[in-house]
């Protein structure tokens, strides 16, 4: 593959949204478009818990948000906690006795099948991207994989909307860079948590934020600081 | 030990990986280990899907940087890749051969040290999932044995990693490799963090908290999340 479909997905969020939505709703609202869902929605979660909803694409996806978040049970609070999809094509079937409060709550909402995707890297916990579909059914093949792809673009979106660059929104030149499987920037941001004592999502933060002002890339500073030619210190962006 | 000695204590260990609260990861480098003890190859990796088009290695012998980087190339060009598509074993090709099939693959494993590679698919029934990459510094030619051996080997982790009945759901297949996959990352970042914190090198961590998950009983993941978390000191895995 050359340009990734997670990269297409980006550009193409990039260069929708300056119609004043933000980043987050352009995403879903193209997540919905590419594929046979109802609806998508977009919630922060974190490993100290539901942080809130981002955004809905439409009434019946914003109560499958909202009722997460006051009921404090579902599909995407599992997801984010167990590392994992969670896949409900039949929601009637199953979700009311795994979720005794949320299940009954969103089958009235209309909804029959909900998947919920954790956007993480490794111990990084971001958030949760949720898709329904008002009639049961799963994701084939084909779906599941623009499904993750979808994910992995939101996952780059919100920690791109986490960096302090003066650049706004424009696109972070490595943008998807951190979702990449080099081993390198997750040993990296492992590294770095301990040397500048911060968190693991503050660490790739810093690793990003230090190519970007050097003008590398996240590769390339990840193996620098792997093979210990370049150490990060506390309260400060870089050491060279 | 004798052949099948080695064998016997092999096949112990991967089922002991598969009662109750099992490990995949740990499966995964058990079998990885196995392979390139009893087939006599110099390393061995295995390579998932990650059901976005993408081949990632989820568990290697090594952590030579250059042989992950021939993983990487393999969703170009290579004996995975092959061997990912058709289902069959790619095994024994003749390095003239090689040459013509995979150009730049064959130039750049004999750059990194390896003169022939073989590639045999994690499969159940009509899903391949996955491929197990051998790698040997010699021009070496595997026995009708040894590869039955190693389809074996490669059979058992499928299963172990699928679950017959999983198969026949797939969304809890998506749930499980989705896992797999971003538990690597988290044991990534955990290596870093831990190779930091006791001044240990990246590898050196990794035998440590392996050795310390199999003492303890404990998953991997576990370990790793408890490193990353601050649960689980230095201290504490050198000491147990």
């Amino acid at each position: 593959m050359s340009l990734s479909r997670v990269d297409q997905i980006l550009s193409t969020v990039m260069d929708g949204h300056r119609g004043g939505a933000t980043l987050p709703e352009t995403l879903c609202e193209l997540c919905a478009q590419a594929l046979t869902v109802s609806g998508v929605g977009l919630a922060l979660i974190t490993a100290d818990g539901h942080q809130g909803v981002v955004t809905a694409t439409d009434g019946a996806a914003q109560t499958m948000e909202d009722l997460q978040f006051t009921l404090g049970e579902g599909p995407c609070l599992d997801a984010s906690s167990d590392g994992s999809p969670v896949l409900q094509p039949d929601v009637a079937r199953t979700a009311p006795s795994r979720w005794p409060g949320y299940g009954p709550a969103v089958l009235e909402a209309g909804i029959a099948a909900v998947f919920a995707f954790p956007l993480q890297v490794g111990a990084i916990r971001l958030g949760v991207l949720d898709l329904y579909r008002d009639t049961p059914g799963n994701l084939d093949d084909r779906e599941l994989s623009e499904a993750l792809a979808f994910a992995d673009a939101a996952t780059a979106i919100l920690l791109h909307l986490q960096e302090q660059t003066d650049a706004g929104d424009d696109v972070h030149p490595q943008l998807a860079d951190p979702l990449g499987t080099h081993t390198e920037i997750h040993q990296a941001t492992g590294i770095i948590a301990v040397q500048a004592a911060v968190g693991l999502a503050e660490a790739l933060l810093l690793l990003r934020g230090h190519a970007y002002a050097a003008e590398s890339t996240s590769l390339d500073i990840a193996r620098d600081v792997v093979g210990r030619r370049l150490h990060f210190y506390p309260e400060d962006d870089h050491h060279e | 030990m004798t052949r099948e000695q080695q064998l016997s204590r092999v096949f112990v260990e991967l089922a002991d990986t598969m009662v109750a609260e099992y490990d995949v990861l740990d499966l995964l480098h058990t079998l990885a280990d196995s392979t390139v003890e009893l087939l006599h190859v110099d390393a061995a990796g295995i390579i998932l899907s990650d059901q976005r088009g993408h081949l990632q290695v989820i568990a290697s012998t090594t952590h030579q940087a250059r042989l992950m980087e021939l993983f990487t190339l393999q969703n170009s060009e290579g004996p995975c890749l092959d061997c990912f598509n058709t289902g069959q074993r790619v095994v024994n090709v003749d390095p003239a051969e090689a040459k013509s099939r995979w150009p730049r693959f064959k130039a750049e494993s004999a750059e990194v040290g390896y003169q022939s590679t073989h590639a045999i698919p994690l499969r159940l029934r009509d899903r391949v999932i996955g491929a197990m990459n051998l790698f040997c510094i010699e021009n070496s030619i595997l026995t009708d044995d040894d590869i039955a051996l190693g389809q074996g080997l490669a059979d058992i982790a499928t299963i172990g990693l699928l679950q017959e009945r999983v198969v026949r759901q797939q969304e809890l297949l998506a749930e499980q490799l989705q896992t797999a996959l971003n538990t690597r990352i988290l044991i990534e970042q955990a290596k870093g963090v831990l190779s930091e914190r006791a001044g240990m090198d990246v590898d050196e961590a990794f035998a440590t908290m392996r050795t310390y998950s199999r003492q303890m009983r404990l998953r991997l993941s576990s370990v790793a999340g408890g490193v990353i978390d601050g649960s689980l000191t230095a201290d504490d895995l050198l000491k147990g």
